[in-house]
């Protein structure tokens, strides 16, 4: 069985990042094992630009920020597969022999399957998930109706739209005014398709204004908000949707519907961090983000395996998504090194405003000079502070003018101030001027 | 913080002057600015933004409102069918389909490098649509 | 006896013993029965797949037996065809999974109830006991606390019906039997001791004509026979589909008492790991009307909570309906018209037909058939290959198969593990699959977490591929049902 110091599963904008950053920490034998024909992940399909601004300065569109990273990581010795699934993720079980000395140095045994290889499992000291994520589904949000064609994930019309080159329908309705569906209302609209308008069942928009000016207003595509889909309709393709106003509770109001003479119907409603393969191999899950429940090093509660990227949260800025790449690479070398043995520490909590904080749970002695926490609110919120608090300490707040759940937020926290109090560590939304 | 959708107010026949407002895209912070013209289009005042950049980017809006144009031309030989393309700068917004016509005329052969031109001055525009990724031919 | 020579140059129709309407597990059963005798068999059916009606949107539940009226055709050919099915499914190299069964009454009125059934299964010889809800609850952890006993059917099995139909149909095919799908039948005229069967695309002349043509039945029968004989009306039954996983919300099926409507709401773990939740009941009048409903899959959900204690609504993956072809008098009508000779009636296939369906076969040909029409039995039957489940084998046999073949080694389908040649063999062999749904029944891409959105772009090239069509020509299902609208870049170029 051929090993490695560190396993990469996944070859986007995560993995690479990741894999990179390992080796230049001093891993020698790094591998990334890709499902699809190229490394790049999903921004080989997202042509638009808006990427790169922090990490390079510049707006590249998403084939453009894939290449830097593929051009830096050919800089390095960093093996890589193509056309390659993985199978199964699993802790060495034979060298568990003494379970609290194994559960720290166990190996782990990937698997995995090409067509020149076969079957394969290799070995590796530590695994990193960078598997990415799925689209929720119309079966998953259970619109009524009929089963016809004509109904997709945005991204998957994405992907026959921008790889295959192959249009999906004339008369577009898109359910869910994230930015994958905005993109689409534009990219289709450009392709010469009509689309008829966004529908988005809360109150306010989950994408970049920019989105909104750029891929609804400058095409005059209607946005209806606090709508949502209430019955497709069509039994062998789609022929129309039913729209209808929701609630405060987000339920359909009846006597509110109204009919779209659509062909397709494009869903852009969440997306769901990819884990089975990290459920198989016992990674527990948080059942806010739908990744892995991590600590600052990015570490699961499987010793040498990490997570980062969209399989460990979803993101809205690949710069953020690198970045998290490169944290896991560098602290899966130091695990390598032996230097995550603790497991002291503290958790992390949401508290009012926050719909999730990461990592959910910090080790006092591992952890590095500084320490940074993602986290989304839960609902927008103007002229706010972020406070966030050790037990009842409040050891640092800051003023926010605008929070919105559609954009991920981060904390820098240095470790004497994290040090500086004791308890779970929570952070919440206050008003301003309440003194913690 | 409702984000309403904001239509442009159709431009007056008479000769007075116009108000029109849009939503500031500079931030995160999305400010609405509402903005004075005279019958030339000229503008007369703006009020809403929170910081200079939101004045600059509020007057080329709605003066000379520009966007970068992503799209994909015909490929062959190419891992893919499509190559996907980009505007090496802004273009006039309101010449985005003619562009567009102008990309869907094209066909190219791989292997592409980056940033090549896969059309030059299009639509005399001076802008040139380059490549936005490198895509090697797999019949070498 | 019967002119076939003069009747098939007039009309330039197909000539045939035997006419099968319907392509559902009924139809399947029946015509590789048929196919072992020398005989010729068509089989038509309107849409385009076989299993592609109540078969392909059911429980798929080899039910014991225990709950069909006493004294009915349903109860004498379900508890038949319980028993039939582990060997046929063996022979067939299909799937069949003896999961057992509780039925959980909730009530004192339903305890009674419970034990009406519990006579009617000792009466019949179905295996079948009292546990304690103690017991109950251990080995599925799922039930209510409303559930106040519970009795178990060791012999209820589960089937994956697709995979069945097709078996059936591919046996039929390899010994003789010509398949007609996308032939909506449009006219029946009795002529000369035979039956034209005219579709909307050819003309087929048969001796015999067996109507299983499930919620049109009605319509077909009227067709020879001249006037409605008898009514089928559809009756509508919602699922919802849960994820797989390695610890499932019930290892058994989950009865409901069952009532007037039917046999309840069920909770119904499949072949592959997925959990069915559902049937409601309710009566339409569109025979094409199984879309799902929002009163639907709530009742659904609301009648679970009575057995379950738990709705895991976020492992909900799909939801689908199915419509039952039931008739006035609640029971199969299985016999010979007795005003058109010749003409066999296999209709009303309502619940429990999937668990009837191999001993209606088997009644409909050793008894009213063969008796009168005596074909002899041909010399060898024969079997069919089964698929291959490469995501069981060993890594050695997955790595013998990739040396062979290295489309073995390329997954396609990522939540259900489903490879390159898999998908190439369902479309390549006979009754393959020429659609994307075709290629779901068969070898599962699309039925995972993710619903297709990964791997439906790669089943549709290699569709494309084995086919000899464009992409754009691939179909869902219908042939209504195309997918991709045209090239990008068309219009821009040919304006030139």
């Amino acid at each position: 069985m051929n090993e490695y110091d560190v396993i990469v599963i996944g070859g986007g904008s995560a993995g690479i990042a990741a894999a990179v950053e390992c080796y230049k920490n001093g891993c020698e034998k790094v591998i990334i094992l890709e499902r699809d024909k190229e490394l790049g992940g999903i921004l080989l399909q997202c042509i638009h630009n808006g990427f790169g601004l922090h990490m390079f300065q510049e707006e590249l569109s998403g084939p453009a920020y894939a290449q830097r990273w593929i051009e830096e990581l050919g800089k390095y010795e960093i093996a890589y597969k193509v056309n390659t699934m993985v199978t199964h993720v699993n802790v060495d079980a034979h060298i568990a022999e003494d379970a609290a000395k194994a559960k720290s140095e166990a190996d782990k045994i990937v698997e995995y399957v090409n067509q020149a290889e076969g079957y394969v499992r290799i070995r590796g000291k530590a695994v990193i998930l960078a598997m990415g994520c799925r689209e929720r589904t119309r079966g998953a949000i259970g619109i009524p109706g009929y089963r016809p064609s004509g109904i997709w994930s945005a991204g998957t019309a994405q992907r026959y739209l921008n790889m295959e080159g192959y249009m999906v329908g004339k008369r577009i309705f898109i359910l869910g005014s994230g930015d994958i569906g905005l993109i689409m209302a534009r990219r289709m609209t450009l392709e010469g398709a009509r689309v008829l308008g966004v529908a988005e069942l809360m109150p306010y928009s989950n994408g970049l204004s920019r989105n909104i000016k750029q891929c609804l207003e400058d095409f005059d595509i209607p946005l209806y908000l606090s709508h949502t889909v209430t019955k497709i309709l069509g039994k062998d393709r789609v022929s129309g949707i039913e729209l209808s106003e929701v609630d405060d509770n987000m339920q359909p109001i009846p006597g509110t519907e109204i009919y779209f003479e659509a062909d397709t119907l494009l869903l852009s409603v969440g997306l769901i961090p990819e884990n089975n393969l990290s459920e198989e191999a016992g990674v527990i899950l948080h059942p806010k983000t739908g990744g892995a429940v991590v600590d600052e090093a990015k570490q699961t509660n499987i010793p040498g395996i990490f997570a980062c990227g969209n399989v460990l949260h979803v993101h809205d800025l690949v710069d953020f998504v690198s970045k998290e790449g490169q944290e896991a690479g560098r602290n899966a070398a130091r695990y390598l090194r032996g230097e995550l043995k603790s497991e002291k520490g503290f958790v992390t909590k949401a508290g009012s405003g926050i719909g999730y904080v990461m990592p959910q749970k910090v080790n006092a002695d591992n952890m590095e000079e500084t320490v940074e926490f993602m986290f989304r609110v839960s609902q927008p919120c103007q002229n706010v502070s972020v406070s966030v608090y050790r037990g009842d300490t409040c050891i640092k707040k800051v003023n926010k003018r605008v929070l919105l759940p559609a954009e991920m937020e981060k904390v820098k926290l240095d470790k004497t101030l994290l040090q500086s109090a004791e308890g779970d560590l929570e952070i919440r939304i206050e008003s301003r001027g309440v003194i913690g | 913080m409702k984000e309403d959708k904001i239509n442009e107010k159709k431009a007056n026949e008479k000769k007075t002057n116009q108000k029109k407002e849009l939503i500031c895209i500079v931030c995160p912070i999305g400010c609405h600015i509402e903005a004075e013209l005279d019958p030339e289009g000229n503008i007369l005042s703006l009020s809403g933004n929170s910081c200079g950049r939101g004045a600059v980017y509020a007057k080329a809006e709605l003066t000379n409102p520009v966007r970068v144009l992503t799209s994909t031309v015909k490929i062959t030989d190419g891992l893919y069918r499509r190559l996907p393309v980009i505007t090496s700068q802004a273009i006039p917004k309101d010449r985005i389909f003619d562009v567009m016509k102008e990309i869907n005329k094209v066909q190219v052969c791989a292997p592409v490098k980056i940033n090549d031109i896969v059309i030059g001055d299009v639509c005399g525009l001076g802008v040139d649509i380059i490549s936005s990724r490198s895509m090697e031919s797999v019949n070498p | 006896m019967f002119n076939e020579l003069s009747l098939g140059a007039q009309t330039g129709a197909d000539m045939y013993d035997i006419i099968i309407i319907g392509a559902g597990i009924t139809g399947c059963f029946i015509a590789r029965e048929m196919s072992r005798y020398q005989c010729k068999i068509a089989v038509v059916d309107a849409e385009n797949d076989v299993a592609n009606g109540a078969t392909m949107a059911n429980s798929a539940i080899v039910h014991a037996g225990y709950d069909p009226e006493e004294g009915s055709l349903k109860a004498r050919f379900n508890v038949r065809g319980s028993r039939m099915y582990e060997e046929i499914c063996r022979e067939l190299g299909t799937e069949y999974i003896r999961t057992s069964a509780y039925v959980a009454a909730c009530s004192a009125e339903e305890v009674e109830k419970l034990e009406e059934l519990y006579q009617n299964a000792v009466r019949r010889g179905i295996p079948v006991a009292y546990v304690s809800t103690e017991e109950a609850r251990k080995e599925e952890p799922a039930l209510s606390d409303h559930v106040v006993k519970v009795m178990e059917l060791p012999t209820t099995a589960i089937i994956y019906p697709w995979e069945t139909a097709t078996a059936l149909m591919e046996e039929a095919v390899i010994n003789g039997c010509d398949l007609f799908l996308a032939n909506k039948v449009t006219s029946i005229i009795k002529d000369n001791g035979g039956y034209q069967v005219k579709t909307n695309r050819q003309m087929f002349v048969g001796k015999l004509v067996i109507n299983a043509a499930g919620v049109y039945a009605d319509q077909i029968y009227q067709m020879a026979a001249g006037k409605k004989i008898f009514t089928i009306k559809a009756r509508k039954g919602e699922y919802y589909v849960l994820d797989r996983s390695d610890n499932p919300l019930v290892k058994r099926v989950i009865y409901p008492i069952p009532s007037a409507s039917g046999k309840g709401v069920l909770a119904v773990p499949t072949t592959h790991g997925n959990v069915l939740l559902g049937p409601n009941s309710v009566f339409t009048d569109d025979k094409e009307g199984n879309d799902t409903t929002r009163e639907g899959l709530d009742y659904v959900r609301n009648q679970l909570m009575k057995t379950l204690r738990v709705f895991p609504a976020n492992k909900v993956i799909r939801s689908f309906a199915g419509l039952r072809a039931s008739g006035e008098q609640h029971d199969f009508i299985i016999e010979e018209s007795d005003v058109c000779e010749g003409f066999f009636n296999v209709a009303c296939i309502e619940s429990p037909g999937l668990a009837s369906a191999p001993a209606i076969a088997e009644y409909v040909v050793n008894e009213l058939i063969l008796p009168k029409y005596p074909w002899s039995v041909k010399e060898s039957f024969k079997r069919r290959e089964p698929l291959l489940r490469v995501n069981k084998m060993t890594p050695e046999e997955q790595n013998e198969l990739v040396r062979m073949n290295p489309a073995y080694g390329r997954i396609v389908c990522r939540c259900e593990q489903v490879t390159e040649a898999e998908i190439v063999e369902a479309i390549r062999r006979p009754v393959g699959a020429t659609t994307v749904k075709g290629v779901k029944k068969r070898v599962r891409p699309g039925m995972g977490r993710c619903q297709g959105g990964f791997c439906e772009p790669l089943v549709v090239e290699i569709l494309a591929r084995e086919l000899g069509i464009t992409p754009q020509e691939v179909l869902l299902d219908s042939e209504k049902s195309l997918l991709l609208t045209g090239e990008t870049k068309e219009v821009g170029g040919e304006q030139g």
